[in-house]
């Protein structure tokens, strides 16, 4: 990785002074993740050029003593752009003047000087926009080079590595500190573990800025990688610096619901989505005691069900234990009573496999879950909840497709979601619940979630199954059989 | 029973529970220890000692009979006998010993010690710290006086009294129970249910081999014998002649027979005249009336005494088989109580009736997890059906079906046609939907896998490696991919295993090198070895059937689906499914040219290949990953090098840095090159290769008795019938031949120098057994352009390479064996018709397996 500075003009070569290194001269330095360099590849008097070399020892990176926890993949960019490393190595070898210091020239810190700074490879998934939104208000000229990801398959589409150059007049020191929090902010990916401390880095090296900045949001959260209490302390010290008229933009880039959330947010579609479950629970007859969350993700619909006191045993099953980590910790399920925790459990299970523990609820609900099933497995998922778990009522709710095309951000034909095996048309919907519910002996009422559209319907269709008891049944065939005897 | 001889013999079954009756001090335990393992013994003062470290402690009794009582259950399900040593002198003591018995299925016996209080008193003087007074001693003895006269209503099986004058002079001898018949030895031939029909039993007993002797009793010339599951009488025209031959044959030894519930039905209403003639036991009667008196009188009176002594359930061969009328758990077997009776006669049923008017029968055998072969009758069925180990024999001869035996242990069905239909069933035999039952039982059943037969800390038993532990925490990482992401089960018949590189080549440009590969075989005394073409593509399983219908049989497949092909995670390889359907169909009809279906007598195969180009599959990765690596990696060393190269002109100094720079950049470029020469793009199906390299299995066998270059010639045969199969080629080392292991280097480096991944260097034989387990069934040997998409564009560099020689390929080799041994079982299972759980037990442990953290370079 490669980072130089141009100063271009009269006493180009004050940059040496500025930097504290001589244009003559080679400077290294070691860190455990490599070896940095600093030179002068050109020192004229109308243009002087210093280069910090960073090589990344790719080996260590794995290997050493100093394990990097967010490297898993040994083929990796880290020793090619610019990082976190990048930014360690920058303070490090600039750190006078980053802090604004400079003994032989002073009155050089706060010169404006016209500054050009070359970053060979830049890595950033948010695209060339992003760059663009962190540098431009900064009063830097952008020039983004992009590339195709291999020119032998221009198919394959363009890189999200980018060469930038950023030109400017402003002082060496604030463009070394934007350079040492804004480089990490574009990369989005941190070489450690995010200490207290990193706050303060942060304030410290914005503050001459940072609070002015447009996008300061999404600089301390991606610079904090999203630590929310971290992100929050930040901006409450940064907000008596903040001008009145700057507006910022909440970022939530690295969901991966984002798609899905993007399309829906605006009609708190997900809230209503539980409302209504939490009304198919409310309404069961004789009252529901026992209900069972299948797929309960991080425990929405949980947090819910807890509050339903005359329920005595709530069960969440999801089949990711990362996520049901999740769920126990949001639920502080560490921290309860036995009581409680005998009352709400957590349990990972699949929909795609029968099991005993599933057995002997009120009511089921299934909640955005079935379109995340390969349809020919979801023959299966039936099997599972309605001949062998058999509660007494299932709840299922699934996005309708009529819906899709009201949404203008949703391009024809995707669906809501990234991991959606399939999305069904109210029609479809209807064809498989009565199916399903006359296989198994269940009525089945339908209805639809969220404000509907006119020859839409809305965008989450629910369906309610009853479970036919025994009596119902006989009552319905009329004229009772006579029951035989037999042996 | 009670016995007062002083030589006494105390009998009791060897599996039972012991209740120990008498008075403190009367010598019970001193009794324990002589007859009994210490084992056996769970004597309330040693519990009250072991919850509360001092066994006189009796504020500690109510746990210490807790703990006694629930280690009882644990060896009592685990079929053990236990003594309960405590004085058992009080009803409510005994009540408790009886409802533990009953339990667990059961017999409870008593042995009382009776003797004189004073010896008692003495002997409680005598031990330490056993300060409880005579008054208490006293008390014992009057309740031991009412226990002796209580004991015979008490239902133990047998009580035993036992004197002063006989304590030392008696023997415990322990019996089996009825069911169990372990040591009775096969072969035998099961019998279902007869219901009257001689003739058809007549034609059945002929063509099994059987014939009759000069006294008219049926036996077979090499000792072979019948087992009747009942059923014998009722809705049939000859139930008297079925009955006598039947008795015929048990008397002499030719035949076991467990009753039926019309058998036992047919005796009491002959033995006390009360019940009902349905269900066809008024022709039984009428058939019998028709007898002659004094044949008649005894017919009825062997009948009671023989259908009297049947057992419910016989337990044979060494446990491995049970035969009962209609059905057994694993739980009974070799058990005895009511309830075990009356499953082994009516089954298990859930309490409803069904639109016929008939009990619904709970589908015990759908949830049969036990290791004993059950057959039994009682539900006419269409077709005699494996289920979980299990098998339904009455196929409704009486109804006009078939008389259907099977022959144990070789599992072959014999059966005779019914002459005619003799009765009507209520329940009609053939179910509505003829399509339904074109998939087989075991199949519907198969399709829905259970969560407790994977989740949790499993031990597989493999042929190859014994047992392979899979861990609680490995197999939720498995259920999420499996349900998520994989295929449906009923394809996933095989996932492949890792495969370790060679060892590290410790000089040279080279990471790995062949001579590590043939060192390995060599040094573990293999000496011929193939080296196989290392394709880099993606690896994937395919399953193909010949057509529709055979996917439907053997895989219980759906309309239109003839097969499946799955990545090494089990995934559809395919997003398409135009070019899933494309392949299958592509490789199904190389095959049927290739004349594969006919050559080995199948309508399946499951091949191991490689899939090309790596992009098909790897698409995600490319892009996301190595693409803009090299991106990244030229463009920052571009930059790098310019600006060094203006540094360098002012300062000379720079020069050993430009130098190097120059060098990664070459590694970069070389690292770019690498991997996009396993990418093209892939507009068509016509694009794709697939290259198989082992033929795994076909119905009814596997091919790991087959060496590699076997595999490979079969499989290039049938790649010359299609463009997109590609053969595997190889060449064949001897690594005892210095010249022959020359060949296999050169070859390698030309592989390697054309671009080529590398290569792998397998053993001759697919298998080859080690001192533990199996040797690696394959290692690679990767070129060295490659390993730079493995180990980073620069790991070549010599501080990079001599760092990265430093790697352990233990773990990897434990994996990659561990994971080759359930592979190869799932596959073993799925050809011997195992359930579909035994076949995924091992294929989600492969995949659990895989979640262990190894270094994924390797």
């Amino acid at each position: 990785m490669i980072l130089s500075i141009t100063h271009t003009g009269e006493n180009a070569t004050d940059l040496g002074y500025l930097l504290h290194k001589h244009p003559d001269n080679v400077f290294e330095n070691n860190h455990w993740f490599g070896k940095t360099s600093v030179f002068y590849p050109v020192a004229t008097e109308a243009q002087c050029t210093a280069a910090l070399l960073l090589e990344v020892d790719p080996v260590n990176l794995v290997r050493g003593k100093q394990r990097s926890f967010t490297l898993e993949q040994y083929v990796n960019d880290r020793p090619y752009v610019a990082s976190s490393f990048l930014s360690v190595a920058l303070g490090d070898a600039f750190r006078t003047a980053m802090n604004g210091n400079c003994k032989l020239r002073p009155e050089l810190v706060e010169r404006k000087l016209s500054l050009s700074a070359h970053i060979a490879a830049v890595s950033c998934r948010a695209g060339e926009e992003m760059i663009r939104r962190l540098f431009e208000p900064l009063g830097y000229t952008c020039e983004v080079e992009r590339f195709l990801l291999n020119h032998r398959f221009p198919d394959w589409g363009e890189a999200t590595v980018f060469a930038v150059t950023l030109s400017g007049e402003l002082t060496v020191q604030d463009l070394l500190t934007h350079l040492y929090v804004l480089l990490p902010v574009l990369d989005n990916t941190k070489h450690y573990y995010i200490a207290e401390d990193e706050v303060e880095k942060l304030l410290q090296k914005g503050e001459r800025w940072l609070a002015q900045h447009p996008e300061r949001n999404v600089i301390t959260q991606r610079y904090l990688t999203y630590r929310k209490r971290m992100v929050q302390s930040a901006l409450e010290k940064l907000a008596p610096l903040v001008e009145e008229s700057a507006e910022t933009q909440d970022e939530q880039d690295t969901v991966n619901e984002a798609q899905e959330q993007k399309a829906e947010t605006p009609l708190r579609l997900n809230e209503t989505r539980l409302q209504a479950a939490l009304e198919a629970v409310r309404s069961f007859q004789p009252q529901a005691h026992r209900v069972i969350d299948l797929g309960c993700g991080e425990g929405n619909l949980l947090r819910l069900l807890v509050k339903e006191r005359y329920l005595t045993e709530i069960v969440g099953v999801d089949v990711a234990v990362h996520t049901l980590n999740r769920a126990a910790e949001r639920l502080r399920l560490e921290g309860a009573s036995e009581a409680e925790r005998q009352r709400l459990k957590l349990i990972q299970g699949s929909l795609v496999y029968r099991d005993a523990r599933f057995s002997g609820f009120d009511v089921a609900l299934l909640l955005e879950v079935i379109e995340h099933i390969d349809a020919p497995r979801l023959a299966a998922l039936e099997r599972v909840v309605f001949e062998h778990a058999l509660p007494r009522r299932v709840v299922i709710t699934t996005p309708n497709a009529d819906y899709n095309s009201f949404w203008e951000s949703l391009p024809a034909g995707q669906f809501r979601h990234r991991d959606h095996r399939f999305e069904w048309t109210r029609a479809e919907f209807e064809e498989w619940t009565n199916r399903v519910g006359t296989q198994y002996g269940y009525k089945v009422t339908r209805q639809g979630i969220g404000a509907e559209q006119e020859a839409l319907g809305c965008p989450t269709q629910m369906a309610i199954f009853d479970k036919v008891s025994h009596a119902e049944r006989e009552e319905k065939s009329s004229g009772a059989r006579d029951t035989k005897t037999t042996d | 029973m009670e016995q007062e001889t002083p030589k006494l013999q105390i009998e009791i079954p060897d599996f039972c529970v012991v209740a120990l009756v008498g008075v403190s001090g009367s010598g019970k335990s001193t009794f324990a220890s002589q007859h009994f393992l210490p084992t056996e013994v769970l004597s309330s003062d040693a519990f009250r000692a072991w919850v509360s470290d001092n066994e006189n402690d009796q504020s500690a009794t109510t746990d210490a009979f807790e703990a006694l009582y629930s280690l009882a259950e644990v060896r009592l399900r685990r079929r053990k006998t236990v003594v309960i040593d405590a004085t058992n002198v009080q009803e409510e003591a005994r009540k408790r010993l009886m409802a533990l018995a009953k339990a667990h299925d059961c017999h409870a016996v008593a042995i009382v010690i009776n003797v004189p209080e004073y010896v008692c008193i003495e002997r409680n003087k005598g031990r330490e710290n056993r300060d409880f007074g005579a008054h208490v001693v006293h008390r014992q003895v009057r309740q031991l006086r009412d226990t002796l006269k209580s004991l015979k209503r008490e239902r133990f099986r047998s009580v035993f009294v036992l004197r002063p004058e006989n304590l030392d002079a008696c023997e415990v001898t322990r019996t089996p129970l009825w069911t169990d018949r372990r040591t009775e030895k096969p072969p035998f031939d099961i019998i279902g249910d007869i219901h009257g029909c001689y003739d058809e039993l007549v034609d059945l007993l002929t063509l099994l081999g059987y014939a009759p002797n000069d006294v008219g009793v049926w036996s077979h010339a090499e000792g072979r014998r019948a087992v009747f599951l009942g059923d014998l009488v009722d809705r049939g025209e000859k139930t008297v002649e079925v009955v006598r031959l039947v008795m015929a044959m048990t008397k002499a030894g030719n035949a076991l027979c467990v009753p039926g519930n019309h058998d036992i039905k047919l005796m009491e209403l002959l033995q006390t005249g009360k019940g009902n003639l349905n269900h066809g036991r008024a022709l039984s009667m009428a058939q019998i009336e028709a007898l002659e008196e004094t044949e008649r009188e005894r017919f009825k009176s062997d009948f009671i005494t023989f259908a009297d002594s049947l057992v419910s359930h016989l337990w044979l061969d060494g446990g491995r088989l049970c035969v009962a009328h209609a059905g057994m758990t694993e739980a009974y077997m070799g058990r005895a109580s009511g309830r075990v009776r009356s499953f082994a006669l009516y089954g298990q049923t859930t309490g409803e009736v069904d639109e016929y008017g008939l009990p619904v029968r709970y589908p015990w055998a759908m949830d049969y997890r036990g290791t004993a072969m059950v057959v039994y009758g009682h539900t006419p069925v269409v077709e005699a059906e494996w289920l979980n180990n299990t098998i339904n024999l009455d196929t409704g001869c009486v109804f006009g079906g078939k008389l259907s035996a099977m022959r144990y242990p070789e599992r072959e069905i014999v059966q005779v046609p019914a002459r005619k239909t003799y009765a009507e069933s209520l329940r009609p035999l053939i179910p509505n939907t003829s399509e339904e039952w074109a998939v087989p039982a075991q199949w519907q059943h198969d399709e829905l896998l259970s969560a407790q037969d994977i989740l949790d800390k499993k031990f597989v038993a493999t042929c190859l490696c014994g047992n392979v532990t899979i861990p609680a925490e490995n197999a939720t990482a498995a259920l999420e991919v499996m349900s998520r992401f994989a295929v449906e089960p009923r394809w996933l018949i095989y996932l492949p295993p890792t495969m370790s590189p060679c060892e590290t080549t410790n000089e040279g440009l080279y990471l790995e090198h062949p001579s590590g590969a043939f060192s390995y075989y060599r040094n573990t005394g293999v000496e011929r070895v193939v080296c196989q073409r290392k394709h880099m593509g993606s690896r994937a399983v395919v399953v193909v059937c010949r057509d529709e219908a055979a996917a439907r049989k053997r895989f219980g497949a759906t309309e239109g689906h003839i097969g499946q092909c799955y990545t090494r995670t089990g995934r559809q390889f395919f997003d398409s499914q135009e070019l899933h359907n494309g392949l299958l169909q592509e490789v199904q009809e190389a095959l049927t040219r290739a004349r594969f279906w006919e050559e080995h007598e199948t309508d399946w195969v499951c091949l191991d290949a490689e899939l090309l180009p790596w992009n098909a599959k790897a698409q995600g990765l490319l892009r996301e990953q190595y693409a803009p690596v090299g991106v990244a990696g030229q463009t920052a060393l571009r930059s790098s090098v310019t600006l060094t190269e203006q540094a360098s002109a002012r300062n000379p100094a720079l020069a050993p840095l430009l130098a190097k720079l120059q060098q990664r950049q070459t590694d970069i470029e070389g690292y770019v090159e690498a991997y996009s020469r396993y990418c093209w793009e892939v507009p068509r199906l016509l694009d794709y290769r697939l290259a198989p390299f082992h033929l795994l299995a076909t119905e009814g066998r596997t091919y790991f008795d087959r060496p590699h270059s076997w595999h490979i010639e079969a499989l290039a045969r049938v790649a010359e019938e299609s463009e997109i199969l590609l053969a595997t080629e190889y060449l064949a080392v001897d690594v005892t031949d210095t010249d022959s292991e020359e060949a296999g280097t050169r070859w390698w480096l030309e592989l390697t120098e054309a671009g080529g991944e590398g290569m792998v260097v397998k053993p001759h034989d697919f298998i080859v057994p080690a001192s533990r387990g199996v040797l690696q069934p394959a290692v690679k040997v990767r070129g060295r352009e490659y390993l730079r998409i493995i180990y980073g564009a620069e790991y070549t560099e010599p501080e990079n390479l001599s760092r990265l020689r430093a790697r352990g390929l233990g773990a990897k080799r434990s994996l990659a064996m561990r994971e080759f041994a359930l592979g190869v079982e799932a596959l073993e299972r799925f050809i011997q018709r195992e359930p579909l759980r035994k076949v995924h037990e091992c294929v989600f442990g492969v995949l659990a397996l895989e979640s262990e953290p190894v270094d994924p370079r390797l």
